[in-house]
């Protein structure tokens, strides 16, 4: 009797399983293993080279370039899409005419494919008669090509993240402030704290759980997502507004360096595990699980 | 410092189309323990919330000592709340939820520190100040609730249904605990419950409110034996007041209203009759509850059912016709169209005249295990 429930439980985690392990685990160990090997080219099969792709790594100032841009561009776009969703979480939580209106709004763009997206926005940047072009002429301003030059490629594109992420954060945070119960804020009324103490006496500290996992997900995504940059940029001027993720693409698929392509990812991948773990170690601490 | 004096005038309030209070005016002396008694929705938690300004009401005023406070806010009635479900802020700490108040208040940390002390050790919280209130028992997170509403001194003080998430026992204790702490700081309490226990075994004043309406302010001592109406009568007592048509009694029964000059309807409370050797009021016995030191007899009188209690200790198994002895004061009469208490002078000869016996005041068993063989077995007029 037990050995049949043995199988069956296998055959259950089966499906999933074989899914899983095909399609993550064998590609994960192997893009590991394509590291330490060189490209093969044409008639000139595959060798190992131990560390030359990470000793090359090293010295491409491109990457080094990419790494940085990403950085910002989660400096950038993380504590101002989480800000946001918290204003917007607070804001359709309280009663008011046509709320579910508006937060099927700030939804939207979470719905939207992100190549939707940057096609709309591509409209708005268009240089001379975008809507961003068109709001300054009207304000006396001269042309701008936002997109076109190396200082404003990566911000405009944080535009597009922040714009897309923030609807899709502010799902977390209103399921949190749904979970307080009314009497938490009536007692600290009671006791005299206004809104703004409130705000970060009760309702912030008991949020962190979720900005504990808004953030994790939101460094993923900041390296993850990437889609927007094919139809915006792609990725210049001067690889001013490239990515991680982008040039591992570009140095993979577009220019087939297939085992250099493999040593990046495994460095993307080593550093987002890195700061994950650094997250939850060092706002544990300051969570308050319920 | 002492309690402050509350009182509403007119207070009206409805959610939509639901009106849950209903030209609701009272008075709650200064110093006083005030319950708010009422079966779940007749709209005493919402009276509760519109006195600490958590809901305003629609129309009518609400005054704390001489104050119109109206349309104050919650932090300026200068009043504490204790939360049925405690609102302890989960993150912070005993000590911290306690002091939360005084924090917001800007008071100097020294003074803080010594009223945490103090009120840590009248509510016997002091070992636990550093605990996380999802660390305590439910009897203490009650505490600390409490604990929160009285370290500011507040004149007034609102609870509602503090003790319903606690056991029965703890529940006994805290009442205790709640009442004797009101006392010694002499703050003005206002009480929800809709447990009619708590409400009569604490309150100076209780309040009963059905409907959105009140049916009767009283002390819990008049509450009992001078219900206002049938609802009040049959809500206030275990098990509930009997409540006859008068035509249960026959003849006599119409008579009666004739004397009153309207339809009525009889209250008689099942511990007030006691079996007796001769009676004119005569009930048909068809079953009994043993509940231990009581035993509750049901039965019909004329066609209306009635529950009789007695001593338990004693009691013979089958008695098929029991005649039933009644104080006039125990004998309450009610307008059957308005539910109005009736008072009628000549209750007392009537009752004589019919040939019902008066029961001893205090006595609603029969004292003595019964002896075999005795005519007229139920002892009544003896004492304990």
């Amino acid at each position: 009797m037990s050995r049949r429930h043995w199988i069956q439980a296998w055959l259950l985690l089966l499906p999933a399983m074989v899914f899983l392990i095909a399609f993550t685990h064998v590609p994960a160990v192997t893009t590991i293993w394509n590291s330490f090997f060189s490209t093969p080219r044409g008639r000139r099969p595959s060798v190992f080279v131990g560390l030359d792709n990470y000793e090359r790594l090293v010295a491409d100032p491109v990457f080094w370039k990419v790494l940085g841009n990403n950085l910002w561009f989660a400096l950038g776009t993380i504590p101002i899409s989480i800000l946001l969703a918290i204003v917007m979480a607070l804001f359709v939580n309280r009663q008011f005419r046509a709320r579910g209106l508006v937060r099927m709004a700030y939804f939207t763009p979470t719905v939207l494919p992100l190549i939707a997206v940057a096609n709309i926005w591509l409209f708005f940047y268009t240089p001379g008669f975008g809507l961003i072009d068109q709001i300054l002429g009207w304000l006396g301003f001269g042309q701008t090509n936002l997109l076109g030059s190396p200082d404003t490629a990566l911000p405009a594109l944080m535009a597009v993240t922040i714009w897309k992420e923030a609807g899709f954060f502010m799902i977390f945070y209103l399921a949190a402030l749904q979970s307080i119960p009314p009497s938490l804020t009536e007692a600290a009324r009671i006791e005299g704290a206004g809104s703004w103490r409130i705000f970060w006496q009760i309702t912030f500290p008991l949020m962190m759980p979720t900005t504990l996992f808004v953030s994790v997900n939101a460094v993923i995504n900041s390296f993850r997502m990437v889609d927007h940059i094919f139809i915006l940029t792609g990725g210049g001027p001067d690889n001013a507004s490239s990515l991680l993720l982008y040039y591992i693409y570009e140095t993979s698929f577009r220019y087939w360096d297939t085992s250099y392509g493999a040593t990046l990812t495994v460095v993307m991948i080593a550093l987002l595990c890195l700061i994950a773990i650094g997250q939850v170690f060092f706002l544990d601490r300051k969570v308050h699980y319920k | 410092m002492s309690g402050r004096s509350i009182s509403l005038h007119g207070v009206c309030k409805s959610w939509g189309e639901n009106q849950v209070l209903k030209d609701i005016s009272l008075e709650i002396p200064e110093g006083s323990f005030t319950a708010l008694l009422g079966p779940s929705g007749c709209g005493k938690s919402t009276l509760l919330r519109i006195i600490a300004g958590l809901e305003s009401a629609n129309s009518g005023q609400v005054h704390i000592g001489e104050a119109d406070m109206t349309a104050a806010p919650p932090d300026q009635r200068n009043l504490s709340m204790v939360f049925q479900s405690y609102a302890l802020f989960p993150h912070l700490n005993v000590g911290d939820n306690i002091t939360f108040g005084l924090r917001t208040r800007r008071v100097p940390k020294a003074e803080r520190a010594a009223k945490l002390e103090a009120t840590a050790d009248l509510l016997g919280l002091s070992p636990y100040l550093d605990r996380k209130p999802a660390e305590l028992s439910g009897g203490q997170q009650q505490r600390v609730a409490l604990a929160r509403a009285v370290i500011a001194d507040r004149p007034v003080c609102l609870m509602d249904e503090p003790l319903s998430n606690l056991d029965a026992k703890l529940r006994q204790t805290m009442r205790t605990e709640l009442r004797s702490l009101q006392r010694q700081l002499g703050f003005t309490m206002v009480y929800v419950t809709h447990d009619q226990v708590e409400a009569i075994t604490m309150a100076d004043q209780v309040v009963l409110l059905n409907e959105g309406r009140i049916e009767q302010v009283a002390a819990p001592r008049d509450l009992y034996e001078c219900p206002a109406s049938p609802f009040v009568a049959r809500f206030i007592g275990t098990p509930p007041m009997n409540i006859l048509p008068a035509m249960a009694l026959g003849p006599k029964g119409a008579e009666l209203e004739r004397l009153a000059g309207c339809g009525l309807l009889i209250g008689i409370r099942p511990e007030a009759l006691s079996p007796c050797g001769h009676s004119s009021l005569r009930m048909r016995l068809v079953a009994h509850e043993y509940l231990g030191a009581d035993l509750l007899l049901q039965g019909d009188l004329g066609a209306a059912p009635l529950v009789v209690r007695v001593h338990s200790q004693g009691w013979p198994e089958a008695t098929a016709d029991l005649p039933l002895a009644v104080r006039p004061d125990d004998f309450h009469l009610f307008d059957a169209t308005s539910g109005q208490r009736v008072h009628l002078a000549s209750l007392a000869s009537f009752l004589t005249d019919w040939g019902v016996p008066a029961a001893a005041a205090g006595h609603h068993a029969p004292a003595t295990p019964l002896q075999p063989g005795v005519d007229a077995p139920f002892i009544t007029q003896k004492d304990h």
